[in-house]
């Protein structure tokens, strides 16, 4: 039985991190791009440097789908430790790569999958002329000739990905080909296909680029002008700020005078990560920090500064599971709420929700203009799922358009003004006008403080000018509801919607289809920002029942909205949450969503299957 | 008018303009002091006042940063994060003339972190630390910097060594380090000065007693017990850019020290002999003084030639908040190369 299921299944490679197996890995993703099949690429890792089990989800789908799937169709085994668990989670008709060495277990008894049992280390041993710390490395690469030619993979598409993987190595990615032939040889010679999976050309993927969202997220803030960027290493942000350094010593390095046109600080902590960025935006740049819950806690102090003394500042969060530690290389939208009111005393933060890679780099760039337009710090909160794993997108848009750096009085323009105050409400907006260190004109020069100040940044404890202030403050941020993005709409009239942020938007659209299938038509709300835009509200009104999804455990973002519907609107969320740490897949949402509408059709009979407020499926 | 001539400086302002507002400090207190010294050496050394950033933490002593200067620009932070805020105000505009003032609860205890960071990076600020080792604006509990058994106003004598900030500075690497008194004006004004001259991190500590919770028998920052124990061992003379060395000395009795704008120092030798330049030195020096109970002052170590951060990081002469964006987005073709690198 071959050729039945045809660019339409998830590979599984099970490996040891530390091994190399993620070049193997990323060759398999690229040569199914180059290939022109939509190709979507979970990594599962530990947190760990070396030893430790990791997982690598490769998926194709002809629909283009990029969330995860639930099940494994072909596994590729290479770890002892796990490799019994990871068997027995091939569904049935599936196939299992393995190393041949690897211990019998019971699951391998299995008779309803196909068995490939392939000598890795005793071919890498025999075949591979390298060093034998080498060897480990290019054993995975074996696994990726095997896989070829099981499912058919071009041998010119697999070798543009082993040179796209090696690009600065030549002699390595002709080491790394020789191991993918030695598997392709081997299979050739001593394995009978038996399962049904197989891979074909298509044209799924022309005008795409494969892209996560951490780099993203740096070229966006390169393209926003960003100058000063501060940071603590922590997974999953790291790579963010990387990226930028990356791409601005390509970009900002005076190739004449070896002037760099940035500031790229490794701070002590995230206490001085923010404190640097809210001191350079003080003095007039455009500075940002990218971190996660842990580094959102320490960074609650100075967010409220930045908050109250009204500076702008950009913070990038790729949210991973908490509470503490918590799973740190493990997905979650779990810092919502927290996010949005951080810091002590009543604060209210614009967070921006990207969806996508392309968002991610749009909204990196619209946080900066924010932040300066109204005088405050921004959050963009992004995930590992999104900011770590390799996403299809449209190729990010070059930027011509001119940047908002919000209500700035220079030397000149103060000359215009005859009274000017820092704090006061001139236009109505509530965002007052600011001035620069260093502005060549006595009267710019006011003392910015955390403490309580009136108009014109005086200390004061005055209770008519402190609420006056707070109350301007709120209106302020108020402004934002129409500043950030309206949300996502798709709508055919029909009363049962689903409504999603962030990097669950992916899952949802493949659980739509699914929805569909089996006729429950929904329609589609996408929130893309808070403070909310005022589209949701009437979104939500036009609908019974919204089911509103998201990634951990308290549905953070359907207690926001809780919080501000009206009672007769809040009656009609449902809430759908996914918090295990691994990215959600359609699944999560089309079952208990089909589950409620079921129990809808049949009143009687609906309790106990959806509760209105406790998390589902 | 000859008088009033007298009164001005290089830039033709004269020493009103460097006031600030009003103090609310109780009276007699050292800040207050030390804030007057700090307006005769601004206005001394003609610093801009626009281009003046004047940073500080929280605490009596990061009140006193409203004290001077008032058409200079300004932040008040939040306690134990100004050297981050001043770190990023620096790496935004390295035109800024960056001017700390904190205390020993803000820089020994919440802000030691930071203040370990900021000398190490060598971030070009003047960071005086009016140092009372009691915590004032809540109501007198022992700072980090309190000596070992120095007894506060209400219950037992400390019973912690206390953080010697000099001794960390230089442990750390700083290029500037001085120990001065509020009291000694004459001594503290040139030591602004050179700090301000200093491209660096230059950390002036600076005991300076707090008459309501420190001031009484038993403390070792008392006025009584610091005048008493005031061991210079080093006085300073400011010696400004192209200006004439005047003063006389005998050969052997004075280091002379060019700094980074190619002003001098000038360190007339008493007590003990000191190499400023010398950073084992400045260690021993301070070991010695703390083992014999004194309270040595005067420039304790000084490394003009230390690269600063905005250095270190290779930043234009232009202020990076003053760069158009079309200097900061990739070109095209850039971008181009480099989205299809990505295909």
């Amino acid at each position: 039985m071959t050729g039945d299921v045809l660019n339409d299944f998830c590979v599984q490679a099970a490996t040891v991190n530390g091994s190399g197996s993620q070049s193997s890995n990323l060759v398999i993703t690229k040569a199914l791009f180059h290939m022109g099949i939509p190709v979507a690429a979970k990594n599962v890792f530990p947190s760990n440097i070396e030893g430790e089990p990791t997982w690598y989800d490769i998926r194709v789908t002809p629909q283009g789908y990029q969330a995860r799937k639930r099940t494994v169709d072909i596994l590729i085994a290479m770890n002892p430790a796990t490799w019994e668990r990871d068997a027995a989670n091939v569904r049935s008709g599936g196939a299992v790569i393995h190393e041949a060495a690897l211990p019998r277990f019971s699951a391998a008894d299995r008779d309803d999958v196909s068995w490939y049992p392939v000598p890795f280390a005793r071919l890498a041993r025999e075949k591979l002329e390298a060093k034998p710390d080498l060897r480990k490395y290019l054993q995975n690469m074996i696994y990726v000739g095997v896989l070829a030619e099981l499912i058919g993979l071009d041998p010119a598409a697999v070798e543009q990905g082993v040179r796209d993987q090696f690009r600065t190595k030549p002699k390595a990615a002709d080491l790394n080909l020789a191991a993918v032939q030695i598997g392709v040889d081997y299979t050739r010679e001593n394995l009978v296909k038996t399962d049904p999976f197989r891979v074909a050309p298509m044209d799924g993927t022309r005008g795409t680029v494969l892209l996560d969202g951490n780099r993203a997220a740096a070229l966006g803030s390169l393209m926003a002008g960003c100058t000063v960027l501060a940071w603590y290493p922590i997974t999953p942000s790291s790579s963010l700020c990387e990226a930028f350094i990356d791409y601005a010593e390509r970009s900002r390095v005076d190739v004449a005078t070896g002037e760099r046109r940035f500031a790229a600080i490794q701070a002590e902590d995230e206490l001085a990560a923010i404190g640097i960025v809210l001191g350079a935006e003080w003095a007039g740049a455009r500075a940002m920090t990218a971190t996660s819950g842990p580094g959102i806690s320490l960074m609650a102090e100075l967010t409220g500064l930045g908050y109250y003394a009204e500076i702008p500042a950009v913070i990038f969060d790729i949210q991973r599971a908490g509470p503490s530690t918590g799973l740190p290389t493990r997905t979650m939208q779990g810092d919502l709420g927290f996010v949005h009111t951080l810091s002590h005393g009543d604060t209210r933060h614009p967070v921006l929700l990207p969806g996508t890679v392309i968002e991610v780099y749009e909204d990196a760039q619209r946080a900066f203009d924010v932040a300066d337009r109204l005088q405050t710090p921004v959050f963009v909160l992004s995930d590992l799922d999104l900011g770590m794993n390799l996403w299809r997108t449209e190729p990010l848009p070059y930027t011509e358009s001119a940047i908002d750096r919000g209500k700035v009085l220079d030397a000149k323009a103060l000359e215009q003004v005859t009274d000017w105050a820092r704090y006061r409400d001139v236009d109505g907006d509530g965002i007052p006008y600011r001035t620069l260190p260093g502005t060549a004109n006595p009267r710019a020069a006011y003392f910015t403080r955390g403490s309580g100040h009136d108009e014109h940044a005086l200390y004061t404890e005055d209770p008519d000018v402190y609420q006056a202030n707070m109350d301007r403050l709120r209106r302020k941020i108020e402004g934002a509801r129409t500043l950030l993005p309206a949300p996502l709409v798709e709508e055919a009239g029909t009363r049962v919607a689903i409504c999603a942020y962030g990097s669950t938007h992916h899952a949802v659209v493949e659980a739509r289809h699914q929805l569909a299938d089996r006729g429950v038509e929904t329609d589609y709300l996408r929130i893309r920002g808070l403070p909310l835009h005022p589209g949701v509200a009437e979104f939500i009104a036009r609908h019974d029942r919204v089911y509103v999804t998201e990634q951990n455990r308290d549905g953070q973002m359907e207690a926001l909205l809780r919080q501000e519907l009206p009672g007769e609107l809040a009656d009609r969320l449902r809430s759908i949450r996914h918090f295990n740490g691994v990215p959600i897949d359609a699944e999560a949402i089309s079952d208990p969503v089909l589950a409620g509408e079921l129990a809808q059709r049949e009143p009687a009979d609906h309790q106990g299957v959806t509760s209105r407020r406790g998390p589902v499926g | 008018m000859e008088v009033a001539i007298e009164k001005l400086n290089r830039l033709g302002l004269n020493r009103d303009d460097y006031k600030g507002a009003h103090t609310t400090l109780c009276a007699g207190c050292g800040h207050n002091s030390i804030t007057n010294h700090i307006v005769k050496a601004l206005y001394d050394s003609a610093i801009e006042p626009h281009l003046l950033a004047k940073m500080s933490g929280i605490g009596c002593s990061s009140k006193a940063a409203a004290y001077f200067v008032e058409h200079a620009h300004g932040f008040n932070g939040a306690h134990g994060r100004m050297p981050s805020l001043a770190t990023g105000a620096k790496l935004a505009n390295r035109d800024l003339v960056v001017f700390g003032v904190s205390g020993d609860g803000d820089t020994a205890s919440i802000g030691l972190g930071q203040y370990c960071h900021m000398i190490r990076r060598n971030l070009d600020m003047t960071y005086v630390i009016e140092n009372n080792g009691v915590y004032g604006l809540t109501k007198g509990q022992s700072s980090a910097t309190a000596d070992l058994g120095s007894r506060p106003k209400r219950g037992p004598a400390n019973r912690y060594e206390q953080i010697d900030i000099s001794a960390l500075a230089i442990e750390l690497g700083a290029s500037f380090v001085a120990r001065s008194f509020s009291g000694d004006g004459k001594q503290l004004v040139p030591l602004l000065q050179a700090a301000l001259a200093h491209r660096g991190t230059a950390v002036i500590d600076v005991i300076s007693p707090c008459v309501t919770f420190n001031d009484h028998e038993g403390s070792t920052k008392s006025y009584a017990y610091v005048k008493d124990h005031d061991a210079p061992v080093n006085t300073p003379d400011y010696i400004a850019p192209q200006g004439e060395i005047t003063v006389d000395y005998e050969p052997g009795t004075v280091q002379d020290v060019e700094l980074h704008d190619s002003s001098h120092i000038l360190l007339r030798k008493i007590g003990p002999e000191h190499d400023a330049r010398d950073r084992m030195a400045a260690m021993r020096l301070l070991f010695e003084a703390r083992q014999s109970g004194e309270i040595v002052t005067g420039l304790l170590y000084v490394s003009p030639e230390a690269d600063d951060l905005c250095t270190r990081e290779g930043l234009p002469t232009r202020p990076l908040a003053q760069l158009p964006i079309e200097e900061l987005r990739p070109s095209r073709e850039q971008w181009d190369a480099l989205m299809a690198g990505l295909a």
